[in-house]
């Protein structure tokens, strides 16, 4: 079947019930994208699809059809996003593992809402689990990234 | 550096890598019980903690694991600090396993206890110090001047108005002896040592491109699954291989000491082959296993004498002397480690060699199990350490489960392929090595003055080193010092004339582990929620109680003082907002929190945690800051939700769903303050989990009324 990732199209053989996370990680080999609990319960997952954020590892590959998906190696060339800035900027990586599911998310956030609140923030990424327990530099990175889209824009 | 440590130094010229530092310490104090006063093996070659290349990088080889705890980032300011480079070239590797790299005071290649940055301050400055040393002999030789007149700055040597790059004198420097030792600097110099900075590790976690062990891709590499007992210690009696084999991708089912192995082209072919196996097990004892009748069990052992971890005086005759006691029963769960990557490991196996790929926190116990596993000599297994996705202490263990069952599955598979073993997120929860299950019972007498006199603590839980290479060293009188940490070396304990702490460790199938801050995830909750009592019971301020009865203890009352201070402690709070407090040691650190919470309905909120921390010194206030933050974040996860229970041997618990972490709409503000010391360093990554659940609880108390003394909390139930 036919799949588009971060712009280039990809033919893929993999059962129709396949979780486009496996797809990506095991067929592909964007690894990126991140396997942590396989329910839609952590957010490591997380990719956009037309994008919106989407937890990869409970949608089939079937279901995503011809819209176009964005993994974290696809955010940006050389990390360059504005989310990807403000988290070094911040500091706010521990262990990393869910770190690009939280850009991930964080990414669409911004782009959904330029100005988020902590109501947003929390909305939008209280599915993301952290174990290391980023998220008070999560949190300002966010708002960090959202200043610098605005400047940008 | 202490110059009675005994040091071989060796340098070696490899083409094209320039000057390549390396040293082995003896350590002191081994805890390792296999090879006691053994000498070291034959140094490895190249031993290397640091490379300087023809063009000048630098790259730091870390002897520990970075698993987010930013050692990434300290080994190589150590370095730095010494060496004079320029930091935007630093890069960084995780050593291979080799004895050189062994802990320095462990005698193993472990990342544990805290104590990667105490253990090796002298040692990573030492190099640093090292191939300044010899780059500056160099640049003088070719200068003809004395080395004297030769400094370093931002990777060049200078002198007056000439200056050299590092990478233009690294093989001239190589070729020099390197000295016996070098003098480091005076901490009153230190540029980087101290100031806050930010992790090298970020770029590459933030792109997608750092590679855990989850990520690792080889040419031909198949994915396994692996069927374990849903009981402890089950046996697999029967299976359908067959059903599994007819899954599209599923190349090879196998039988392995741990369960059945499904090898697959991918994770989805090896899952669904699992599902498909229907496996039926011989479950014997471990059948029996239940939580609940366990807790009867522990509040039974709890009310009999048990082996003495800590005694003075006579403390039945302390208590019948006593103005009143008090009496408190806690229990505490089993807990996962939960780490956000499940475990995995990759293993190749060829021709007398045996190449493994995962995030381990133990490469020596690794390297030891696959080595007999395959049949070789530990020198012949190559460990490869990933980022690790988290540890908690799940990624160090003396079986080397993770490590060995995947060697297991390549041996049986004889596919000659390597092969990543993946456990899914249900396989962690339901696979053991927990934080045990822990009671304790106490019985304080108070004198007149409302200070203690009689301390009777009975503490009963799974000893985690019994049956562990570390347990003849370290379980003394048949007390796992780990068990009682923080409770029998307790300064409110030691100063009762008359105390009696002991134990009780009782056997189970269920495989326990050290799990982030060890003994004091108990112990803390315990002593610092129970002088919250004493201090209610004497009419006391919790503050000034402790102020009492910690004189003498600078440390303790340091931080206990600047947190009260930067939380305001004794200044009114908003309507239906209450404070609790704790301080505790462990570690070699001293941290103070205190929690500001509301309670609505069933529910506990926390506001705000408010943390000082006395780590002696500082290498990075930066990475101090992000630890105590994460093990805020830690312990409350501990105190607000996690519970795992075993109901007919099986656990009840698979995923997030039902083992709840943490989330971003729970986190609280959390303030860190750096208590200013010239102390030797102390732990860090730990040392902020144990006083939070308890400050926690204390202000619930203040809120409620109430004591809570079970973990997690139950507003209802109390």
């Amino acid at each position: 079947m036919k799949l588009r990732v971060n712009g280039k199209d990809h033919d893929v053989a993999a059962p129709s019930d396949m979780p486009l996370l496996w797809v990506l990680r095991d067929l592909l080999g964007l690894t990126g994208t991140k396997y942590g609990c396989g329910m839609a319960q952590c957010g490591a997952c997380t990719v956009h699809i037309d994008g919106h954020a989407v937890r990869s590892c409970v949608l089939p590959v079937a279901a995503v059809g011809g819209r176009a998906v964005t993994t974290i190696e696809g955010l940006s060339a050389e990390a360059s996003h504005p989310v990807q800035l403000a988290w070094i900027e911040a500091d706010v990586v521990q262990c990393g593992y869910c770190q690009p599911g939280q850009i991930m998310g964080a990414a669409a956030l911004i782009a959904a809402r330029p100005d988020p609140t902590d109501d947003d923030i929390d909305a939008a990424l209280s599915g993301n689990i952290c174990r290391c327990g980023t998220y008070l530099r999560i949190r300002a990175a966010v708002k960090r990234a959202a200043e610098l889209s605005r400047r940008k824009a | 550096m202490n110059v009675d440590r005994r040091q071989f130094l060796r340098t070696s010229t490899v083409a094209g890598t320039g000057l390549i530092i390396g040293m082995h310490i003896l350590p002191r104090g081994r805890v390792w019980a296999a090879a006691p006063g053994a000498p070291p093996g034959p140094l490895p070659d190249p031993n290397a903690f640091l490379r300087i290349g023809n063009d000048g990088g630098v790259t730091v080889l870390i002897a520990h694991s970075e698993m987010g705890q930013g050692i990434w980032t300290t080994m190589a300011m150590l370095i730095a600090e010494e060496l004079g480079c320029d930091w935007s070239t630093m890069r960084v590797e995780h050593a291979p396993a080799a004895p050189a790299y062994a802990h320095t005071s462990f005698g193993v290649q472990m990342t544990g206890g805290s104590s990667s940055t105490w253990s090796e301050f002298d040692r990573y400055r030492q190099a640093g110090a090292m191939a300044r040393d010899m780059l500056i002999r160099a640049a003088a030789k070719r200068w003809k001047v004395p080395a004297i007149r030769c400094r370093v700055d931002s990777g060049h040597v200078i002198t007056g108005r000439r200056k050299l790059g590092f990478g233009e004198l690294a093989e001239a420097a190589q070729k020099l002896a390197p000295p016996a030792e070098a003098r480091l600097k005076n901490p009153r110099d230190w540029k980087i040592i101290g100031k806050p900075t930010r992790r090298l590790d970020s770029p590459e976690k933030v792109a997608g491109r750092a590679r855990f062990g989850m990520d690792i891709r080889l040419p031909g590499m198949l994915t396994a699954l692996v069927a374990r007992s849903p009981v402890f210690g089950g046996k697999v009696r029967s299976f359908r291989a067959d059903r599994a084999r007819a899954v599209p991708g599923v190349r090879k089912v196998v039988r392995i000491p741990s369960g059945v192995a499904v090898v697959a082209d991918h994770f989805w072919a090896a899952k669904l082959g699992r599902d498909a196996l229907a496996i039926q097990w011989d479950e014997g004892p471990g059948a029996q296993l239940d939580t609940e009748k366990m807790r009867g069990q522990h509040r039974e052992l709890a009310r009999k004498p048990g082996a003495v971890a800590s005694g003075a005086g006579d403390v039945e005759a302390g208590l019948r002397g006593a103005a009143r006691t008090i009496e408190a029963d806690y229990e505490f769960p089993y807990l996962a480690h939960a780490p956000m990557e499940p475990l995995n490991c990759t293993v190749r196996l060829s021709a007398g060699r045996c190449e493994v790929w995962t995030g381990t926190q133990f490469q020596t116990m690794d390297q030891k199990t696959a080595a007999e596993i395959a049949g070789l000599k530990p020198e012949q297994v190559e460990i490869h350490t990933a980022f690790l996705g988290g540890g908690f202490g799940r990624r160090a263990t003396t079986t080397s489960d993770f490590v060995a069952e995947a060697v297991h599955v390549v041996k049986a598979a004889r596919l000659g392929v390597p092969i990543k073993v993946v456990w899914t997120r249900e396989d962690d929860i339901r696979g053991g090595y927990y934080r045990p299950m822990w009671t304790h019972h106490l019985r304080v007498g108070l004198g007149a003055n409302g200070r203690p006199v009689a301390w009777r603590q009975t503490i009963v839980g799974q000893s985690i080193l019994e049956g562990t290479p570390f347990g003849a060293a370290m379980i003394k009188g048949g007390v796992d010092g780990t068990s009682v940490e923080g409770a029998a070396d307790s300064p409110y304990v030691k100063a009762v004339a008359h105390h009696l702490v002991d134990l009780h460790s009782p056997k189970s199938p269920i495989p326990v582990l050290w799990w982030r801050s060890v003994g004091h995830t108990h112990t803390a909750f315990v002593m610092e929620t129970f002088i919250d009592e004493l201090a209610h019971a004497a009419g006391k301020d919790p503050l000034a109680y402790r102020r009492q009865l910690l004189r003498g203890h600078g440390r303790h009352l340091g931080v206990l003082e600047l947190a009260a201070a930067k939380a305001g402690w004794g200044k009114p709070l908003p309507r239906g907002r209450f404070r609790g407090l704790a301080v505790h040691e462990s570690f070699g650190s001293f941290v103070a929190e205190v929690a500001e919470v509301s309670v609505s309905g069933a529910g506990v909120r926390v506001h705000r945690v408010v943390c000082a921390v006395d780590c002696g010194i500082c290498v990075n206030p930066l990475g101090v800051r992000a630890q105590l933050e994460s093990a805020v974040a830690f312990g409350l996860t501990a105190a607000l939700h996690g519970e795992l229970t075993i109901k007919a041997g099986r656990v009840q618990q698979s995923n997030f769903h039902d083992y709840p972490i943490l989330r971003m709409s729970e986190m609280p503000e959390v303030e860190v303050h750096i208590a200013k010391s010239r102390e030797k360093s102390g732990g860090v990554g730990e040392v902020g989990t144990p006083p939070v659940a308890p400050a926690v609880a204390n202000a619930l108390f203040a809120a409620t009324g109430k004591r809570f003394r079970r973990l997690p909390f139950r507003l209802e139930a109390s």
